[in-house]
């Protein structure tokens, strides 16, 4: 009793009867998630995975989406280098350029499962605590010697615990919430801890929850969870997981806390974080105005069905503003078709929005939608530093889908409470 | 200390971007490539004048954002000696050492240092000497000094395969 989340899955993995925080112990993850930067990885290891080859063929998610299409002869090379290692070793789950954002993907393919560990080498891999699964971002290195090993260590975090009550008033959503949480913490407020979401989490959709969980390492976070309730059980039972066949591993509601914080969501107002920390909050009152040069909607923080629809219903009958490109960036392949089936892109496409394949290129200034100097995007991506969109001296502010896709219209940032 | 070394002081939230532009990532991978590219958009001199044996003191939550290991792959490359800062965020803390890069986690240490002070490290003791003042930090875990006197996490890992 009296045991987090964290302290509870890392006992189970270890072999162990209890775990304290601050014990360092040994595990096996689940899965090893790696993107393009599977060529860099890989290309450590050469010598090794000649003599040795890879450890598990099923340990490997790889999801080609940072740099897709290729938008060099360099990032296609690296692309076919993953190929042929995919080929050459057997990896058993490989999804190739146009089937989406990593973390979005590893979800819809039913590989991020409740109570499993997943690593990856992208900071965002703490998406799937949205699904109750211990995933954290380590680095490329790291990746590199778990192919070969399987293996890894992990320190046992402390954890702090977030409760929620009562419902989002629209167009208030879940990026409201999470930037909040960010703008009263800080960049550093949960640096090594476990986030836990407690209370009225029913009224929490996955889709929120995977926004939310998306954005814990922007606090810091090493994992940010939520409990497996009805809703997760549905949801995985929707992409063919079976009920019952994972483990819902839960704090104890006794279980000791390094802090815990308390949210009302009928409360929260829509809110922006200001250049060029995710942590600079900002009022309606303070931003409204600032004319803004692109708007972006979509990545794996607000690029799903949910987020694009709201885009497309704001959207709808009006025109982008002629100063302002806005860009709709869907997070995987069957959002993409979704979205198609439903109009939401014909709507978006009319109103002047410019629809990209599926992948992270304009997020983190790889590919597509660079920002040029003196310029300003709202965007509903996690990351606003400085340079993140390929320009340092661009301006990135973070909103919600409501609030870009309101400004779009505006030209400037406008607060969507006004305009929906 | 030899009085070569560059002491290099930045503040908080130094994040993955301002150590190496994320527009790199998919482009430069080995040391040679990051190199001249390290805090290019936060201190332009630093790959210009930085060499082995220098240090870099900074402020809270240093190395946050990306999970890209350019940063401490590359500061280990140019000879960083140690990172002195008031705390990490966790994926660089793990890279740096995957790396085999020292990161010491001593507020007090950032605190004592203006610009001229003379600094004296002993990784040894885990002490270290701001003019007259003697700061304490922790030493790493058995498990964990094992990556980083292996020379970073590759090396120990070959080591292992090899047994």
């Amino acid at each position: 009793m009296r045991k987090t989340f964290a302290e509870k899955l890392l006992a189970i993995k270890a072999g162990l009867n209890e775990v304290v925080p601050g014990q360092i112990v040994t595990v096996k993850p689940e899965h090893l998630l790696t993107h393009d930067n599977t060529a860099a990885i890989i290309g450590k290891i050469e010598d090794e995975l000649n003599q040795y080859g890879v450890v598990n063929p099923a340990l490997s998610v790889i999801v080609l989406d940072h740099v897709v299409p290729a938008a060099n002869e360099k990032t296609a090379a690296n692309h076919k280098k993953i190929r042929e290692f995919v080929k050459r070793h057997g990896i058993k789950h490989f999804y190739d350029a146009g089937e989406g954002i990593c973390h979005q993907v590893t979800i819809e393919k039913g590989l991020a499962i409740p109570g499993t560990i997943i690593v990856g080498s992208d900071s965002h891999t703490c998406s799937y605590g949205a699904l109750g699964v211990f995933s954290t971002g380590i680095d490329r290195t790291e990746a590199a010697a778990l192919m070969l090993t399987g293996e890894t260590w992990l320190k046992v975090p402390q954890s702090i615990k977030i409760t929620l009550s009562g419902e989002f008033k629209f167009p208030v959503t879940a990026k409201d919430l999470v930037l909040q949480i960010i703008g009263d913490i800080k960049a550093d407020g949960a640096n090594y801890c476990a986030v836990e979401f407690h209370g009225d989490i029913h009224n929490l959709s996955i889709e929120d929850r995977i926004t939310i969980a998306n954005m814990g390492v922007e606090m810091g976070a090493k994992v940010a969870v939520f409990p497996v309730d009805e809703l997760t059980e549905e949801y995985l039972e929707g992409i063919d997981v079976v009920r019952g066949s994972y483990e819902k591993i839960w704090a104890d509601a006794d279980a000791e806390y390094l802090c815990e914080l308390r949210y009302d969501l009928s409360k929260l107002e829509p809110v922006v974080a200001k250049p060029h920390t995710v942590d600079n909050l900002a009022k309606m009152e303070e931003v409204e105005g600032i004319p803004i040069d692109q708007c972006l909607v979509g990545t794996c923080t607000n690029g799903r069905i949910g987020d694009i629809e709201i885009a497309a219903t704001i959207l709808n009958g009006k025109k982008v503003h002629p100063d302002v490109r806005l860009l709709i960036l869907p997070a995987s392949r069957s959002i993409y078709n979704e979205a198609i089936e439903k109009g939401y892109f014909k709507l978006l496409s009319q109103a002047g929005a410019i629809i990209l394949p599926p992948g992270c290129g304009p997020c983190l200034g790889a590919h597509m939608g660079v920002l040029a100097p003196g310029e300003k995007c709202l965007s509903t991506a996690n990351r606003n530093f400085k340079g993140r969109m390929g320009c340092k001296e661009a301006e990135i502010f973070l909103a919600s889908p409501a609030t870009v896709a309101v400004s779009a219209v505006e030209g400037k940032i406008t607060d969507p409470r006004n305009k929906v | 200390m030899q009085n070569s070394s560059t002491i290099w002081k930045y503040g908080n939230d130094i994040n993955t971007d301002m150590l190496f532009p994320g527009k790199y990532t998919y482009t430069c991978s080995t040391a040679e490539e990051i190199k001249p590219h390290l805090l290019e958009d936060l201190d332009p001199n630093f790959a210009k004048n930085v060499k082995p044996g220098d240090i870099i003191f900074a402020g809270t939550n240093f190395g946050c954002g990306s999970s890209r290991e350019q940063p401490a792959l590359g500061l280990r490359a140019v000879g960083i000696k140690a990172i002195v800062a008031k705390s990490f965020a966790r994926i660089f803390y793990r890279a740096a050492i995957n790396q085999g890069l020292l990161l010491i986690e001593c507020p007090e240490a950032v605190d004592a240092y203006t610009e001229g002070a003379s600094v004296d490290l002993d990784i040894e003791k885990g002490e270290i000497k701001i003019d007259d003042s003697i700061f304490h930090f922790p030493t790493l875990p058995p498990e964990i000094l094992a990556i980083r006197d292996a020379g970073g996490l590759l090396e120990y890992t070959r080591q292992k395969l090899a047994q």
